[in-house]
């Protein structure tokens, strides 16, 4: 009976995997897509219905079943692709709550991220970048996506500018007497400081 | 015996004779202006008509190839840009899907366009589209909204939707386009426009001969809880784990704004690639036009020309066989 047991347990991860495909084959959304060309259809009928960003886009791989051993990062730039599905072992993100390191197999998350230093392991080299916010999405199947406003590489940044433009700042802080230049002499603040941490430490 | 040598004279000169030709002029659609000078058989036949016509086409030809050329140097600066910024809204519809079949009560049509003519039909096409998008949700408490980036659709939709427009935005690319603008742009139109969805339009560039008007839609924080916990293509966004934040909403908030920037920067830099290479396809069009019209004036021309001279031959000929006969 125990054997029974553990042969179906061993059995159903790998219907589980056989299933997923199928499911995932006719990936949902041709069918948003459809209940949109529709509508469309019927209303406008001499006109093409424009296209959705869906149909320009490569589907992604669904969740395995087992934790895959390296992690896939997109890190995009509204300026470029800095890592386009790039297979490493470990990103560390500078995530509000704290620094996150993401191995493969981490849970589906959803991050927001303060000024701070990126960076990826990939064997046994590391690449680190300054990043002034953004978000992270990590997806059930290791795919990790970085979104950055701006990021530099860390060897790009000048101390002294840091310094000066924290002092800067402070002395705005100070002086500030609405909320909204309170607000933005904090942000310039945080950014400064992190960044002299992140080239001191 | 002189009716004779005028008759030998008559045979060979007569094809030259006959009137046909000049009334092949006459038909000609310059006939108008030469009819008002002359009759038929008098030297009059100015060619300098046809000369300014061409003057003045060939000036056009110049123009629009220049034109074409500049188009051409602008679009490869800006392509990089745009190919460069597509990977940014991918990470969007790969964790937040697409739906642009969401049934929301307050839509936003953002139509992008460009504020300069003379770049072939791309505008109407995003205008028709925005009037598409209204006619589809026009229902019962569902309104839509127009903002607008541009002067062309501006012109267009104030013409018959003008109280639909919140807001309108011209003279974009007076300075390069740079993720800076766009978000400062953004983040107008998100204060000023209450919204459950905003849908962008654009044309988004294929290659230098196919622009795809495309839509982006982007939905707020609101409707995306509603569609997850719906179930459906949304379903397992709650098995995200949200980091960050007091609240789970606030994220999201500040997800669907950033979301929002990212995918109108892209908009805006591939729109602004879909006008250069439609303004090169229209003008390289118009100076091959301007060439065929060149070639049938210079016919037009030679065939005047040919005339005069035979005119002028006629007569002296004519005039020295009278003396002699």
């Amino acid at each position: 009976m125990l054997r029974r047991a553990s042969m179906l347990l061993a059995c159903r991860p790998i219907l589980a995997a056989r299933a997923r495909p199928f499911s995932t084959d006719l990936p949902a959304a041709p069918s948003a897509d459809a209940t949109f060309t529709e509508a469309w259809t019927k209303v406008i009928p001499n006109m093409d219905p424009p296209k959705t960003p869906l149909s320009f886009m490569q589907p992604r791989p669904p969740t395995p079943s087992s934790i895959p051993s390296k992690l896939t990062v997109n890190f995009v730039l509204p300026y470029a692709s800095e890592l386009a599905t790039k297979e490493v072992d470990m990103v560390i993100v500078p995530a509000t709550t704290g620094q996150m390191g993401v191995l493969p197999g981490h849970v589906a998350t959803i991050a927001e991220l303060k000024p701070g230093v990126l960076s990826v392991h990939e064997g046994s080299e590391m690449t680190k970048y300054f990043v002034s916010s953004g978000f992270v999405f990590i997806h059930a199947n290791s795919f990790a996506d970085i979104i950055a406003v701006e990021a530099v590489p860390l060897d790009r940044l000048d101390v002294n500018l840091v310094q000066k433009g924290l002092a800067e700042f402070t002395s705005k802080l100070s002086s500030a007497t609405t909320d909204l230049e309170k607000a933005e002499a904090q942000i310039g603040i945080d950014v400064h400081s992190a960044l002299n941490s992140a080239l001191t430490g | 015996m002189a009716m004779a040598a005028l008759r030998r004279e008559g045979r060979r000169f007569a094809p030259m004779i006959s009137p046909r030709p000049i009334t092949a002029l006459r038909s000609s659609p310059l006939a108008p202006s030469l009819e008002d000078e002359c009759p038929i058989g008098v030297r009059y036949i100015s060619t300098q008509v046809v000369r300014n016509r061409m003057k003045s086409v060939k000036n056009i030809q110049k123009i629009t190839k220049a034109m074409k050329m500049v188009a051409a140097s602008k679009l490869r600066a800006i392509q990089t840009k745009a190919e460069n910024s597509r990977g940014l809204w991918q990470p969007f519809t790969a964790l937040l899907g697409d739906l642009p079949s969401a049934n929301v009560k307050k839509n936003v049509v953002v139509t992008i366009s460009s504020d300069k003519g003379l770049c072939g039909g791309i505008n109407s096409t995003s205008v028709k589209i925005s009037k598409g998008f209204h006619k589809l949700n026009s229902g019962p408490e569902k309104e839509t909204k127009y903002v607008i980036l541009g002067e062309k659709a501006k012109a267009q939709l104030v013409r018959d939707s003008k109280k639909d427009i919140e807001l309108i935005i011209t003279e974009l690319q007076k300075n390069p386009l740079n993720y800076t603008q766009v978000s400062v742009l953004a983040d107008e139109i998100l204060k000023n426009v209450e919204y459950d969805a905003l849908r962008i339009v654009f044309n988004k560039f294929h290659s230098v001969v196919s622009f795809v008007p495309t839509v982006s839609t982007v939905l707020s924080p609101e409707i995306v809880e509603r569609e997850a916990e719906s179930g459906g293509k949304l379903g397992d966004l709650d098995s995200y784990e949200v980091e960050g934040g007091e609240t789970k909403g606030e994220i999201l908030q500040n997800l669907a704004e950033f979301q929002f920037s990212c995918v109108m920067f892209n908009a805006v830099l591939e729109n602004a690639c879909s006008e250069q290479g439609a303004r090169m396809s229209a003008m390289d069009s118009s100076s091959r036009n301007a060439g065929d019209m060149l070639d049938r004036l210079t016919l037009t021309y030679n065939r005047t020309r040919q005339a005069s001279i035979t005119t002028e031959l006629i007569e002296i000929i004519s005039g020295a066989s009278a003396l002699e006969g």
